[in-house]
Parts: structure tokens; sequence; C-alpha cells
């Protein structure tokens, strides 16, 4: 066990290592000087020699690379050229934010959607598989952009039932968990963002536990006599390494992927920040938000496959 | 009693290259039943057809027919398609004009029948040609995608050793990102526009797409026949193109299918934050980004656009859900 942790770590590492390459790279395949943004449009010649040494831009990519990387590794990204603030702090309290959201979108949508595609798989082939399939195609279809528009337009404007948009009365400052006034603000972002994760978890949970359910074991504990519920218990465990697996992916999205839904609810996540980023040319904050996500998203499939193989021991043998 | 063997002579069976014995078994078994079965006259007519032995892309489509949920969905995805593809006969207004006086109108008002848009320009034309961009950009990334992504996995799965090893853990890498993020990213960088948004579409699917090609060639490479090819001198383009392509093009086909879906959404999400299609071109995302403002004024106009994004995206679905089931393939 301990020794496949280990190698399972270290198979993390070169892929966090292209993973900042990539990022790095963002600002290159920008058309254009990357510091178009900071430089005045008269600047002469030699201003620009003087500001391109300031940042680093005069030496070859690979030591670019490397400073940058160094830089990376001890916390500190840079300046938003926006706000003029670390980006380090702009991308912890976006991420708090969209924390905050995935904190109920998780919990919902996986419990929902492992619930409705264990029935479905159990009763495959009957009405309860078609409903539930239907419903989970309905789910992987949505585009949520439009469902949070949609549900706004109900609950927001025809009904006047919750807030359209933002979080909380204040803005996104001392948010209470406790007080309705701030809750229902939760409430449709939440839903728009669990609805795809659902429809997915329905979607993979059913296969799996249709295909696990025409294994020859289940056969043999049906033969030895097994209560129904019993066996069902033996499915559901044996379905639970591929289920896991695209439980980590959800959550990376959840974290990583709810640009369009924070950015319909205006919710202050790292969505938004992304989005805001993009339309000021704010490269550093791109990067940074981009580099964070993805490395959390690594770190969350790392930690899925830790937990298969402590789940499903065969895995490690692989 | 008809003596059968005449129906099925095992000449038939072998013409089709179906000699294993598993065909041969099922030719008897299906003897037995019409057998079991024995009604009179009419039988003869009647079951002849079942007796035969089906070759793969015949039981593809008996399949196909006989599911008629795909077939009510694939008629719809072809009438958006016809509908997008004929825009310019079918839509009632030119859809640039704009009428400053007709602004945010609800359905049916004067001649427009699903109202008009911010700057007063018809729903409807703007509607079904932004159909036109939709698609394209939905289907023109998974085109190039499945191309480039399916020779390199074919590539890394052939060769294997050290080609493998370079494709796929730099697959990996790509792997590393949330699809939408990394969509976002690239065409954040680039700033956006129609051709860098597919860009950015094509890369992120060419990851996904290369390793269910790996995965087949993969398994694939390590069968016999493979090796009885080579060993009857087959050269390895021949027993690639022969041998390996047939077996890779099913999941790579149905994979793509299933992205198509995933690629309309993520498209017009890319338009939705102006990061795909410029204004004024007519894409569903971006109109309902520009109507998302007016939703105090025509709540219902302002949902159309995402509306045909929905209805589309799952028409895709449920038709490559059916034409995996249809085409048995398991990935």
């Amino acid at each position: 066990m301990g020794r496949y942790i280990l190698r399972r770590i270290l198979y993390a590492i070169p892929i966090a290592f292209g993973v900042s390459v990539v990022c790095f790279s963002l600002v290159y395949i920008a058309p254009g000087d990357p510091l178009q943004t900071v430089m005045p449009p008269d600047a002469t010649a030699e201003t620009i020699a003087i500001v391109k040494h300031a940042y680093g831009f005069d030496k070859p990519l690979p030591i670019q690379f490397l400073i940058w990387l160094g830089r990376v590794l001890t916390g500190d990204f840079g300046m938003s050229i926006a706000t003029r603030r670390p980006v380090i702090w702009e991308v912890s309290d976006a991420l708090a934010n969209t924390a905050l959201l995935a904190m109920f979108a998780v919990p919902i949508s996986f419990s929902i959607g492992y619930m409705m595609g264990a029935v479905a798989g159990s009763f495959a082939g009957s009405w309860i598989d078609r409903v539930v399939t239907g419903a989970a195609v309905v789910g992987v279809s949505l585009p949520n952009y439009w469902l949070g528009i949609v549900l706004v337009i109900f609950f927001a404007v025809q009904c006047m039932l919750l807030p359209a948009t933002g979080m909380g009365p204040n803005g996104s400052t001392g948010f209470n968990l406790l007080h309705w006034s701030n809750t229902k603000f939760l409430v449709l972002p939440v839903v728009t963002l669990s609805m795809i994760p659902v429809g997915i978890l329905a979607r993979t949970t059913r296969a799996a536990v249709a295909e696990v359910r025409n294994q020859d074991f289940v056969q043999t504990l049906r033969a030895k006599g097994l209560s129904e519920w019993a066996v069902t218990r033996h499915v559901l465990k044996n379905s639970l390494p591929q289920v896991m697996a695209v439980m980590g992916l959800q959550f990376g999205y959840l974290l990583g992927g709810s640009i369009l839904v924070e950015t319909v609810f205006t919710w202050p996540g790292s969505g938004f920040l992304l989005s805001k980023a993009i339309i000021n040319r704010d490269v550093p904050v791109l990067q940074g938000t981009i580099l964070t996500l993805s490395l959390v998203f690594v770190a969350t499939n790392l930690i899925v496959d830790l937990l298969q193989s402590l789940i499903d021991p065969r895995i490690r043998r692989a | 009693m008809t003596d059968y063997s005449s129906v099925i002579p095992a000449k038939a069976v072998i013409e089709r290259g179906e000699t294993s014995t598993a065909a041969l078994d099922s030719r008897f078994r299906e003897d037995d039943d019409v057998t079991n079965k024995m009604p009179e006259p009419l039988y003869e007519e009647e079951a002849l057809p079942a007796m035969r032995v089906r070759g793969y892309w015949q039981s593809v489509f008996y399949r196909l027919r006989h599911d008629p949920v795909t077939l009510v969905f694939a008629a719809i995805v072809l009438m958006i398609i016809l509908a997008a593809a004929f825009a310019p006969l079918l839509a009632p207004f030119d859809p640039y004009k704009e009428n400053i006086v007709g602004r945010l109108k609800p359905f049916g008002w004067r001649d427009h029948p699903l109202g008009t848009d911010e700057l007063g320009r018809d729903m409807l034309s703007r509607l079904l040609f932004g159909g036109r961009v939709s698609l394209l950009m939905g289907v023109i990334p998974v085109l190039i995608a499945s191309v480039v992504g399916g020779k390199l996995g074919v590539l890394a799965g052939f060769v294997g050793g050290r080609t493998n090893t370079a494709i796929m853990r730099t697959v990996d890498v790509f792997y590393a990102f949330p699809s939408v993020l990394l969509a976002v990213a690239i065409a954040g960088a680039m700033g956006g526009g129609m051709a860098n948004g597919m860009l950015a579409l094509t890369l992120v699917f060419i990851p996904p797409m290369c390793r269910v090609a790996e995965t087949a060639t993969t398994q694939v490479r390590a069968l016999d026949f493979i090796e009885a090819a080579r060993a009857s001198g087959a050269r390895t383009m021949t027993i690639i193109r022969y041998h390996v392509l047939g077996n890779v093009l099913g999941p790579v086909f149905i994979y793509a299918s299933s992205l198509v879906s995933v690629s309309i959404l993520l498209a017009s999400g890319l338009s939705f934050l102006g990061l795909g299609v410029r204004p004024p071109l007519p894409d569903w995302g971006l109109m309902l980004s520009t109507l998302r403002q007016s939703i105090y004024v025509v709540p219902f106009v302002c949902a159309l656009p995402g509306l045909a994004i929905f209805i589309t995206s799952i028409c895709c679905n449920l038709v490559s859900d059916g034409l995996r089931a249809a085409m048995d393939v398991r990935m």
C-alpha cells in the first residue's frame, strides 16, 4: 500500500509540472505583446526595453519559465493588473466563495445522482430505469447557464421569492450561513450547479451497477441464499470504484468549471474572477486562477485514486 | 417436415466470412427455435428473414430500425440541421435588420411569431440563422479532434514503447484541466472570436479522443489475427488500415457522436462568455448572453436561444446513446 501511494504521488508530480508549463505558455499564445496592457501606447523603444527588462521578458523562454515557477512555488503569482492586489489574494478569496457553493452542491448532487443511478441500475429495464435514464439525459444536456437564467426568470422575476444574482445583501463580505437573508442567495446557484453532476452520476452509477449485477459472483451470492438486500449491498460496493472516479471528476468540475454559472449569478467565485480577468485581459490573474484550479483538480484525482485503491485492492496491482 | 438445411446452406455462411463456430452455433439455435414454433402454411415466408445469419452492419441497422426513440430524435436532429441549412429560405425577416421602435416585443407581435430582440431584430430569423453558427461551432471541433486525436491514438497504441509514453503522458497533462476551464483559458488567452473558440474546443477534445483510440488500438494489437496478418506478409500500413482501423473507428465514431452535444454546449457557453462568436453574428449562446439583460421585460423571449441549445443537445445525446446501443460499442 505504501509503495502504491508513493508511486501514485510521484506520478502526479510530472503532471503538475506539465500543467504549470501550459499555464505559463498561456501568456505567449495570446496575440500581440504580453506587455501591451501595461505599456503606454506612445512608449519609445527605450521605454519598451526597460519595461521588458523589469518584467524579465528579455530573457530566453526556459529561463523565464524557471523564474516564474520559482516564484509560484513560493506563493507569488504576481500582481493583478486590474486591481493591483497580489493575485494570490484574489484567487484565495474567490476560491473560498466557490468552495461555499461546492460545499452545498457536492453533497446534494452526489447523493441524488448516486441514488437515482443505483435504483435504476438495480431495476435495469424496468419503467423506473427508463424514467431515471430520461431524467439523467435531461440533466446532462441542460446548458446550465440557461437553466440559471430560467430559474431566475421563474423564481426571481415572476414569483419574486429568491434573489436573482449576487452573494448576500452586503456583497461577499461577512456571508452568514445561519441567516436566511444570506443563505437565500445560495439556493439558485446551488440548484443550477447540481444539475449536470446529478445527470452524469446517475448515468455512470446506473451503468456500473447494471454491469456488476451481470457478473457471475452475483449469481453465486443468490445461489448461496443471500437476501436480495444483501446482494444489492455487494453489488453497490463493487460498483463504487467506478462511481468514485466520476465523483472525483465532478468535484473538480464544481470547483473549476463553474465559470458559466458564476457568471450568470455574478457569484464572486473563481469562475467569475476568471471571466473578469479575461475581459480585463488581466494575464497574471488568468494564469494564477487556472493554475490553482488545475492543481486542485490534479490533487482531487490523486485522492480519488488512493481512495479507490483502499476500497478495491485489485487496483493497486494494476 | 420441411428440409431447413436448404434454407441456409453452409456456403452462405462461409461467403459472409463467418466460419467461426459461433456463427454456425447461432444458425443451429435459430433452426431449433423455428422447429419449436412450427406454425403452418404462412410459415416459410414469415420466418425466412429471421433465419439468415446477419452481418454486423445488418444487425446494427436492424437494431436501429426497431428503436423508435432513437429514430424520432434522429429525425428531430435532421430537422434542426435542415432548418439551419435552409435558414435564408425559411426566415421571415432579415436577421440583421434592426428596428428601434419594435425592440423586445413579446411572441406574436405584428408579424414576429417569436418576438424581437434588444435591437428589434426578428427572433425567429435570428434563431434559424443562429443554428448555422452554433451547429458549425459544435460539430467542426469534434470532426477535427476525431481525425487528429484518432490518428495520435492509433499511432501511440500501435507503435507502443516510447512513442506511446510520450503521446499519452502529454495527453494526461491536458486531462488535468477541467474541460470548461481549458476551453475558456485558451479562448480567453487568444482573445475570443469564432475561429479561436473552435480551436480551443478542438484542443480540448483531442486528448480524450486520443485516449479512446489508443485503448482500442492497444486491445486489437495484442490479438492473434494481427500476428497472422504480419506473418502472411502484410505491410504495417495495410495492417493498420484493414485490421486496426476497422476496430478503432467504431469507438471513435461513438465517442465523437457523444461529444457533439458537449461541444454545442461548450461552444455556446464560450459565446455566452463573449469568447466565441462576435456580434452581430447570430449565435444561440451569444443571443442568450445579450438578452440576459432583458429578462425583466420579455422573460420568455429571452429563454428561447437557451431552449434551442437544450433541444439540440438532448436530441444529439439521445441519438448518440441509440447509436452506441445499436453498434454495441463498449468503452
